[in-house]
């Protein structure tokens, strides 16, 4: 009985590994040229940002919150790394401390008035879209060349964007998963009340959690114009979307804290690899987001399937 | 006058209707005065829409933590979509045409809900990966070929009585119905109950399942009447004609003063919360405020709003 439950456990968190392997093999053999240093590169980058965006969501939903807001929030951070970090560095980078600061700020309203974060992060998506739109009016801007060299930086034998991915995995790994502060902001996720109880202030996890979620947005958004060399305030707009389904794809939960960073950066890998997968597939354009939908779908009908095994023990 | 006062305040919804007043007033100050009265009938013509999807949001919302129906945006789309495909511009085939809209919708709610009670998924993420599905659909469907209502659709959509728009009329009558099912019928008081405790619900006898799953279903085929009323108005169906009713959706149920725990819901604060958002961008249009501007203030004052009104604070 045990060594069932344990294969259930591992298998359950083999899933997001699974579905990434199923993906990239499908690939390969709808486009056998993709199975290359440089096929792998060029499908790969940008699951960089999204990896990093995912990140952020993740961080929000450990307090048991829902970010709407991380993809006009990068949309942001892009615009600000294409014209004031690039013209004045040191303006630009006060303006991203300002960005983080503002999640941080968010999170206090949040947790002092107990507002839904739905609400306010979308009405905060707003505000982030706002200023984007009046940084740059239309597309443009350019990113700072130090940021285009990291982001085409060539690493012998294996692809820069999947060692950005693993470093980025194992850095928030060890933050989150190992460290002592790192069980007390996934238990407030657990149980809030426990935690406040046993001393730890709820304000504090939850500003220090929305602030790493700026922060990795920050990540996400200087990283994004690292590729396209030029930003647009709507140039991350579906990242909302990728953050969640990222997250929720490598196996994370929606309540209780539990998440897991290797999933996360698994799932924004499998995503962004899924958009490759479909344009070789021929799949026709209309077709391309509802696809995005039946493989969330597919994976979590997976899930669930486990865990029905898991339960009927 | 105090007393008043009191009974007043303690309204979930007097937050929405002061909110939208000082907004209305704010702008008739602006302009001196002039088109007071058509801005109220503008406002009231497209608050409508928002009401309707708003409905159905906060009967979602009221069923308790985590639900929520993220693929109205699309399901007002795939019902637009439908509704003039198959009307195709005929009078004759306007009940044909409403009834394929309504039974996509109908499709929808309960493909939502088998998601969420078979697979087990989450509300936010089974109704979040279907609108994928369901925005393909509509495209792959629709063609992005702009098709012109029929007469009789575009006529009831657009029709006025005394500066109130019929359409108005039409939706203060739902409204009422809406309330009465809360109030007055055992589906009504089983969705507060759930929302309340779901585990006190089920020990009491009540049918979970079949009331939430009523409540999806519901949910999309309100969705499904504002696509095929918005298309009457607005002159056909468009890809992107959902856009925008996400946040106005959930914004109109917690500016209301819905509960987002559950249990509590509250129909005219929808009412009031609709005519605000929509008078909100009358004024910053009136005051000429850039793009930038109006999407900040807009932002601002919707988080401002929920801040004053108040989160919950009868929270267990």
């Amino acid at each position: 009985m045990t060594a069932l439950a344990l294969n259930r456990k591992t298998l359950r968190a083999l899933l997001p590994l699974a579905s990434l392997a199923l993906v990239l093999a499908a690939t390969f053999y709808a486009q056998p040229r993709t199975m290359s240093y440089f096929g792998l590169n060029l499908m790969l980058q940008y699951a960089v940002p999204i990896a990093l965006a995912t990140i952020a969501q993740m961080f929000i939903i450990t307090v048991n919150d829902l970010d709407l807001s991380i993809g006009p929030f990068v949309g942001l951070v892009g615009c600000i790394g294409a014209t004031y970090l690039h013209d004045t560095p040191v303006l630009g980078i006060l303006a991203l401390l300002l960005c983080i600061g503002a999640y941080a700020a968010m999170a206090a309203l949040i947790h002092l008035r107990n507002l839904p974060s739905i609400v306010v992060t979308l009405g905060a998506s707003f505000i982030w879209l706002g200023i984007a739109v009046m940084i740059l009016p239309s597309p443009g801007g350019k990113a700072p060349d130090w940021l285009k060299a990291i982001m085409s930086l060539q690493v012998p034998l294996i692809p820069f964007p999947i060692i950005a991915a693993l470093l980025i995995a194992l850095l928030v790994h060890i933050g989150l998963m190992t460290s002592s502060y790192g069980v007390i902001m996934r238990g407030t996720g657990g149980n809030p009340r426990a935690m406040a109880r046993a001393g730890w202030s709820e304000l504090k996890t939850k500003m220090v959690m929305y602030g790493l979620a700026g922060f990795f947005g920050v990540l996400s958004g200087l990283s994004l114009i690292g590729l396209t060399t030029s930003a647009d305030a709507h140039i991350a707009d579906r990242y909302t979307l990728y953050a969640i389904a990222g997250v929720i794809l490598g196996g994370g939960e929606f309540v209780g804290g539990r998440v897991s960073p290797f999933g996360a950066v698994i799932g924004a890998l499998t995503l962004a690899l899924a958009g490759s997968f479909l344009i070789f597939m021929r799949i026709s354009p209309d077709w391309q987001i509802g696809a995005q939908g039946a493989i969330l779908i597919i994976v979590l009908a997976l899930r669930a399937l486990i865990s029905a095994g898991e339960a009927r023990r | 006058m105090t007393n008043i006062w009191t009974k007043l305040r303690a309204q979930p919804w007097i937050w929405s209707f002061i909110a939208m007043i000082a907004v209305w007033l704010a702008t008739i100050a602006f302009t001196g005065g002039q088109g007071a009265g058509e801005i109220l009938t503008a406002a009231l013509s497209f608050a409508t829409f928002t009401i309707i999807i708003g409905l159905g949001q906060m009967m979602v919302i009221t069923t308790g933590p985590g639900n929520v129906d993220l693929s109205i945006p699309a399901t007002i789309t795939l019902a637009g979509v439908v509704a003039t495909k198959v009307m195709d511009t005929d009078n004759a085939r306007l009940l044909i045409g409403i009834l394929a809209a309504l039974g996509a919708s109908f499709v929808v709610g309960l493909f939502n809900y088998g998601l969420i009670r078979l697979l087990r998924i989450p509300p936010i993420i089974a109704t979040l990966s279907s609108s994928f599905l369901i925005l393909s659909t509509a495209i792959s469907y629709g063609r992005g070929i702009r098709i012109k209502p029929p007469p009789m659709l575009a006529d009831f959509a657009t029709t006025r009585i005394l500066g109130v728009p019929l359409l108005a009329i039409f939706v203060l009558a739902l409204s009422i119905g809406i309330a009465l099912l809360i109030k007055r019928t055992l589906y009504g008081r089983t969705v507060l109950a759930i929302g309340q405790n779901p585990r006190a619900a089920r020990l009491a006898g009540l049918n979970v399942d079949l009331t939430r799953f009523a409540t999806y279903l519901l949910s999309a085929l309100l969705a499904g009447v504002t696509g095929i009323v918005l298309s009457g108005f607005s002159g056909g169906a468009a890809l992107n004609m959902g856009e925008g009713f996400l946040l106005a959706s959930i914004a109109v149920v917690v500016i209301g003063g819905t509960s987002v725990a559950g249990g509590r819901a509250n129909v005219p604060g929808i009412w009031g919360a609709a005519l605000f958002i929509y008078l909100l961008d009358t004024m910053l249009n009136t005051f000429g405020a850039s793009a930038g501007i109006r999407l900040i203030m807009t932002g601002v004052i919707i988080i401002a709003v929920i801040t004053i009104a108040g989160g919950d604070r009868q929270q267990r």
